[in-house]
């Protein structure tokens, strides 16, 4: 096995390709072509805290001496309206009705069983009794299913923060971002769940800046955000219990979309949604949610979904589409995850494991799929050579993943002394030319490792190569919290990084493609921001592919 | 019919008859347990599980019980028979209540809600017997009163319900059927092998199948409750059966509340249900499974089964719909046909099969626009200005001619009398099975003439009725003309005339005006309520079809942008101006559309109940794959489409595509 981060330059050099970012070797006109830099900044004081409309208002509500009477009702209205099958005749279903509106969301019949073994002084004790019997039973079963699935006992939000590509999701002020896949315009989540677009040429253009922000009912915990290939205004968004469609008009000029232009997308038992993600040449949408056993595949514009069933998992927490449109990589909380083909809508399965997949990434022709697995410091590489056309395309996929990388601890020798880094990985991103590999290391902030963004050279053909190509790291202080290629950067690869103090920030990378050359610019690459690279880590490979 | 005979013949032959069978011989297999399970299910007994294992066994392997699975196989031969008779891959849309009720009085209907009733009747007499005890046989011998000799029949209630029930629930599968569109056979955007598209399906066939049984006999009960007499007495009459005036009738509240009864009914009711359902679903699924057409074949005798061939002709839908499918597949995942359809022929080296397949997909597109542009302005004008119906038609086809032709679409537009069905008014034109079989009494009734006397068969009847063939068709002269002709124009889908490019109706006597001048009677006024309700009808009557065009926008597209790296001889570099004009003209035909009033801008919530509604939400999925398909090709092609002739209006929007700003 290769050794890892200690072939790695130093990352506080100062003068590697992707040392340490700071604002003084930012030139905007190479971020962005003609329009300005894109730097964003969202100070976490600047956005409210999660207001939680319904609980303040829930709270408000509650006079503790209501009767058990208008609490049941409340319970089970809202048991009635989730799920009109139990039919147990109470008297509670003639009180008040409309007090119901203010009865806890997630109340169902175990809410009511609740309140009616909670108050014992108010119900006939057999009854009293008899709910709390049915109660335990309840929480019995469910604690059986939750031990053999351990993720189902976390709450909603502590899901998405669990199962998210972002790091410390809960705590942090960017929740996700994603820039389309055709133009420089870009989404921003934010931890008050609204969602911003960015879109630097109209800035350029007009003095008015114009970002829309959108906001919705239902735009809770915002989990993840994809633009529609293929189109200019669509934008999935993963939320809470549902999906939102957002149909934003580019050449509009409003800043507060109505909520109309969102489609709703929501199917029971599908929450809260993790991960969402489109087909690169299709109208197809997929979405997962750890609670679901399901892959929803939605035909978003007619709005139905067919929802894939396979046994094992217990969920599915992460979806990523290959950028040829023929496979899709789903990660389930246990220690499995699948490839789906997506001709035929079949699966391989990928268990044994030593956690679970965390994150994966594919190469931009579609044929290697890297993947972390939570728990161990490495990636490991899938390679699918057959011909995605063919039908029975199962015989041709690989046999076992092979380790290309190590990420396990590592100390560095730097001029100011020695520093550690490595860890568990908590995403993985590949740029659309497939020549960088940026690789999130959690990290570990009480161990002395701070987390980071180490970087790869990649080559694809004719044989995959990885080799150490430097880190990224911010300001002092901050950590690196989501990180996303900007897939229209025409000078190499740009990395957009969201950091733990709210700043986004654009790391270019510059270099000439080597598969296709452009022609006009010299037959050597010139690399603008490379000036004193140390020329003894260009030759060191990290993982060289062996052609048979 | 343009297309040959022979290549109908040979497909619907080959393919879609053993694709029936199969679908048939799953669902005979499938009997089986769905018997077993129901058989446990009506025999369960809570306090004796030893008893209720041993019994249910008992009754699977006995010999009557063998007949009863066999009656109950032949009713499952009969559903798959009537499905494979009365499917349609186009949807019959009424487009108002008049038309709806034409469809249900149709007599094709009625020969298929009377055929159901008895088959109800057949399942239920299983069920009866399988269930024994009380419902076992009609008849039971009675002692009434002491001054008759002997004993004699009375009539068993119990079974009489369990019969009626069965049939009523025959005759709403079928009511239902119509009103929902059973036999509509979607297509899928999503392929899946069967088998798992069917364990996809099951659980809501089965849920869809107890709803709908607990919905039938809810309304069952209201009925008997208040009419049951009538059927009991006759009954009685016709078989000389007394009625046992000891027993209470069941006629009562009490006695319809008896659970056990309503728990037998009930799940007889779903039984029946599932077993119908189960055999629907399974011939949807075979029906629609994707058929690989070869691109091009090395005998001329096979050259009438290859795409180019099969793809442009008409006669049976469904071949039409496999064809346009497998295009759009294999423009998208299989790069080796791709390469065999931008090959050249090898004497001549003509690009035959990509000047077949562009142009078969272009003039859909086409007609789709010129079918959107003639709505538009018939809407738009609000049917007033052209209470002369043939001087209307004539109108919207010259000034949608005027647009198409000045982007040079006059290759494309050869005239090809009478291919063109594929109006919403053809829908039993797919009619494949049934060509030798169909009489003139089966051409349907269409959705969009307002009449239920408007099937070529039905104006024959009422033809005395008529003065001279009609002025505007379905029309008889008790309407005043001045109203009724106001009518289709409104909300109707009908363009047929001048789209399929069958002769417009001949002009006939002009109306007299003493007639134009009649105060529209009571009757007429009360149709003409009725006629306007279903505004949103004529948006999804309009696209009814559309499915064809959304692979004929996925296939050219697809194949467009393969063409950028795959074609090398460039041939469909020639077609590209014609392309993109007509994708732009149907985006703008599209979009005018939906700013139509009356036209919501977002799908509808979708039943679980077993009726397709997936065509009602066709449109959307055109408008967003027209888009799509668009910027596929701007994508891929980028600034080299600045090379491209067209006209400074399509340079403008393809600009607006190019830029992202659509």
């Amino acid at each position: 096995m290769m050794c890892s981060l200690a072939l790695f330059p130093p990352p506080l050099s100062g003068d590697g390709e992707t040392s340490q970012y700071n604002e003084s070797n930012t030139d905007p006109s190479v971020w962005f072509e003609d329009s300005p830099a894109l730097n964003l900044y969202f100070p976490r004081e600047s956005l409210k805290p999660h207001s939680r409309q319904e609980s303040s208002s829930k709270s408000a509500f509650r006079d503790h001496c209501e009767t058990l009477y208008t609490r049941s009702a409340g319970a089970w209205c809202v048991c009635l309206s989730l799920s009109r099958t139990h039919a147990i005749p109470k008297p509670c279903l003639f009180t008040n009705p409309h007090l119901c509106l203010s009865a806890r969301r997630d109340a169902g019949l175990s809410g009511l069983l609740n309140e009616i073994a909670n108050s014992s002084a108010e119900v006939p004790k057999w009854l009293g009794v008899s709910s709390s019997c049915v109660l335990a039973l309840l929480r019995w079963v469910s604690s059986f299913h939750s031990s053999l699935f351990p993720h189902l006992t976390l709450s909603s939000e502590e899901m998405t923060a669990e199962f998210s590509q972002v790091l410390d999701w809960s705590d942090c002020a960017v929740r996700s971002f994603a820039w389309h896949p055709h133009t420089q315009k870009c989404a921003v989540a934010l931890s008050d769940d609204s969602i911003k677009i960015y879109n630097p040429k109209r800035l350029s253009l007009s003095q008015c800046a114009t970002t829309p922000t959108l906001k919705h009912r239902l735009q809770r915990s915002v989990a993840a955000l994809q633009w529609k290939p293929l189109c200019a205004s669509a934008l999935a968004v993963a939320c809470h219990n549902c999906l939102l469609v957002w149909h934003v008009d580019p050449t509009s000029l409003s800043t507060r979309p109505s909520s109309g232009c969102a489609q709703v997308l929501s199917h029971p038992g599908h929450s809260p949604v993790t991960s969402v993600a489109w087909s690169p040449n299709g109208p197809l949408l997929v979405s997962a949610s750890p609670r679901d056993t399901a892959m929803l595949v939605w035909d978003v514009a007619v709005e139905s979904c067919v929802p894939l069933h396979r046994v094992g998992g217990g969920g599915v927490t992460y979806l990523s589409w290959s950028p040829d449109g023929s496979r899709v990589l789903a990660a389930t909380p246990s220690s499995l995850f699948r490839v789906w083909e997506t001709r035929m809508w079949t699966c391989e399965r990928w268990p044994s494991l030593k956690g679970r997949c965390q994150s994966g990434c594919w190469s931009p022709d579609g044929s290697r799929l890297l993947f972390s697995v939570q728990g161990e410091t490495v990636i490991y590489a899938l390679t699918f050579t057959d011909n995605p056309g063919m039908p029975l395309m199962m015989s041709g996929g690989p046999k076992a993943a092979t380790v290309v990388a190590d990420l396990s601890e590592t100390t560095l020798n730097t001029p100011d002394g020695d520093i550690m880094v490595g860890g568990e990985i908590q995403s993985l991103a590949w740029d659309p030319r497939g020549e960088r590999l940026a690789v999130h290391v959690k990290g570990d902030a009480g161990a002395g490792r701070p987390a980071m963004i180490a970087v790869f050279k990649t080559q694809i053909s004719p044989a995959f190569k990885l080799l150490p190509c430097g880190f990224v790291q911010g300001e002092a202080g901050t950590e690196p919290r989501l990180m996303q290629f900007n897939p229209n950067y025409q000078h190499g690869a740009q990395l957009t990084v969201c950091w733990s103090n709210g700043k986004i920030t654009h790391v270019p990378f510059c270099f000439m493609s080597a598969g296709n050359p452009q022609p006009g610019l010299g037959g050597s690459p010139s690399l603008p921001l490379t000036q004193g690279r140390p020329a003894d880590y260009n030759n060191q490979t990290l993982y060289t592919e062996l052609i048979s | 019919m343009f297309s040959s005979d022979q290549s109908c013949c040979w497909f619907v032959r080959k393919v879609i008859c053993w694709r029936a069978v199969a679908s048939m011989a799953w669902s005979v297999l499938l009997l089986l347990p769905t018997t077993a399970l129901f058989v446990l299910l009506i025999r369960f007994s809570l306090f004796h599980p030893i008893l209720w294992i041993s019994e249910c066994l008992s009754l699977l392997t006995s010999a009557s019980a063998i007949f009863s699975f066999i009656l109950l196989c032949g009713v499952v031969l009969m559903v798959g028979f009537f499905n494979l008779e009365y499917y349609t891959v186009v949807p019959s849309i009424a487009c108002s209540k008049i038309a709806l009720l034409g469809q249900v009085l149709h007599p094709r209907q009625f020969v298929h809600s009377l055929v159901h009733c008895i088959m109800g009747v057949v399942v239920a007499w299983c069920c009866a017997f399988t269930i024994g005890g009380r419902y076992r046989s009609l008849g039971h011998s009675c002692t009434q009163d002491e001054s008759s000799s002997g004993p004699e029949m009375c009539l068993n209630e119990y079974h009489l319900v369990l019969l009626l029930v069965g049939a009523f629930i025959g005759y709403s599968h079928s009511l239902v059927g119509v009103v929902y569109n059973m036999n509509y056979v979607s297509f899928h955007t999503m392929q899946q092998y069967k088998y798992l598209r069917f364990k996809g399906a099951l659980p809501l066939v089965v849920k869809a199948s107890a709803v709908q049984a607990l919905y039938c006999l809810r309304t069952f009960l209201l009925l008997y409750f208040f009419m049951g007499y009538a059927p009991r007495a006759w009954i009685c009459k016709t078989l000389d059966l007394n009625i046992n005036s000891s027993i209470h009738s069941l006629d009562s509240v009490s006695s319809l509340l008896d659970l056990s009864l309503l728990y037998h009914l009930w799940i007889s009711g779903t039984f029946l249900l599932l077993t119908w359902y189960i055999t629907v679903l399974l011939f949807r699924i075979f029906v629609t499974e994707v058929y690989s057409f070869p691109v091009q074949s090395t005998f001329t005798e096979d050259a009438h089964q290859c795409l180019p061939k099969v793809i442009t002709g008409t006669q049976p839908m469904i071949l039409k719909f496999l064809a346009l499918q497998d295009l759009a597949l294999l423009s998208q995942h299989s790069p080796s046909r791709r390469l065999e359809v931008f090959s050249l022929s090898q004497p001549g080296g003509h690009p035959h099969i990509w000047t077949a397949l562009s142009k078969e997909c272009l003039s859909l597109l086409s007609d789709l626009t010129e079918r959107l542009v003639a709505h538009h302005d018939t809407v738009a004008t609000n049917g007033r200005a052209k209470s002369q119906s043939t001087g209307g038609n004539k109108r919207s086809t010259t000034s949608s001619e005027g647009s198409v032709t000045s982007v040079g679409m006059e290759d494309m537009k050869t005239p090809r009398p009478g291919a063109l069905i594929r109006t919403p008014g053809s829908v039993f034109l797919r009619s494949s099975v049934g060509a030798g079989l169909r009489t003139p009494l089966t051409i349907p009734f269409t959705p969009d003439l307002d009449s239920p006397f408007s099937s070529p068969a039905l104006r024959r009847l009422t033809g005395p009725l008529e003065p001279q063939g009609a002025l505007s068709p379905g029309f008889s002269s008790i309407q005043s003309p001045h109203v009724m002709r106001r009518g289709p124009k409104l909300w109707s889908a009908s363009t047929d005339s001048q789209l399929n490019g069958s002769p417009p109706p001949s002009p006939g006597p002009a109306p007299s005006p003493s007639q134009a001048q009649l105060k529209p009677s009571f009757l007429v006024t009360f149709l003409q309520n009725r006629k306007d309700q279903l505004p949103e009808a004529s948006s999804q009557a309009l696209f009814a079809d559309s499915q064809v065009h959304i692979w004929a926008l996925q296939g050219l597209s697809h194949l467009v942008a393969a063409s950028f790296s795959e074609d090398q001889y460039g041939i469909v570099q020639t077609t590209l101006p014609t392309i993109l004009s007509t994708l732009l003209l149907l985006q703008e035909a599209v979009d005018r559309h939906f700013k139509l009033p009356h036209t919501s801008s977002k799908p509808g919530h979708c039943s679980c109940s077993m009726g397709d509604d997936s065509y009602k939400t066709l449109r959307f999925a055109l408008r967003s794959t027209l888009k799509t398909s668009v910027y596929r090709i701007t994508a891929t092609f980028g600034g080299h489409l600045h090379a491209v002739q067209m006209s400074a209006e399509h340079r403008k929007r393809l600009q607006h595509f190019l830029e992202y700003k659509e």
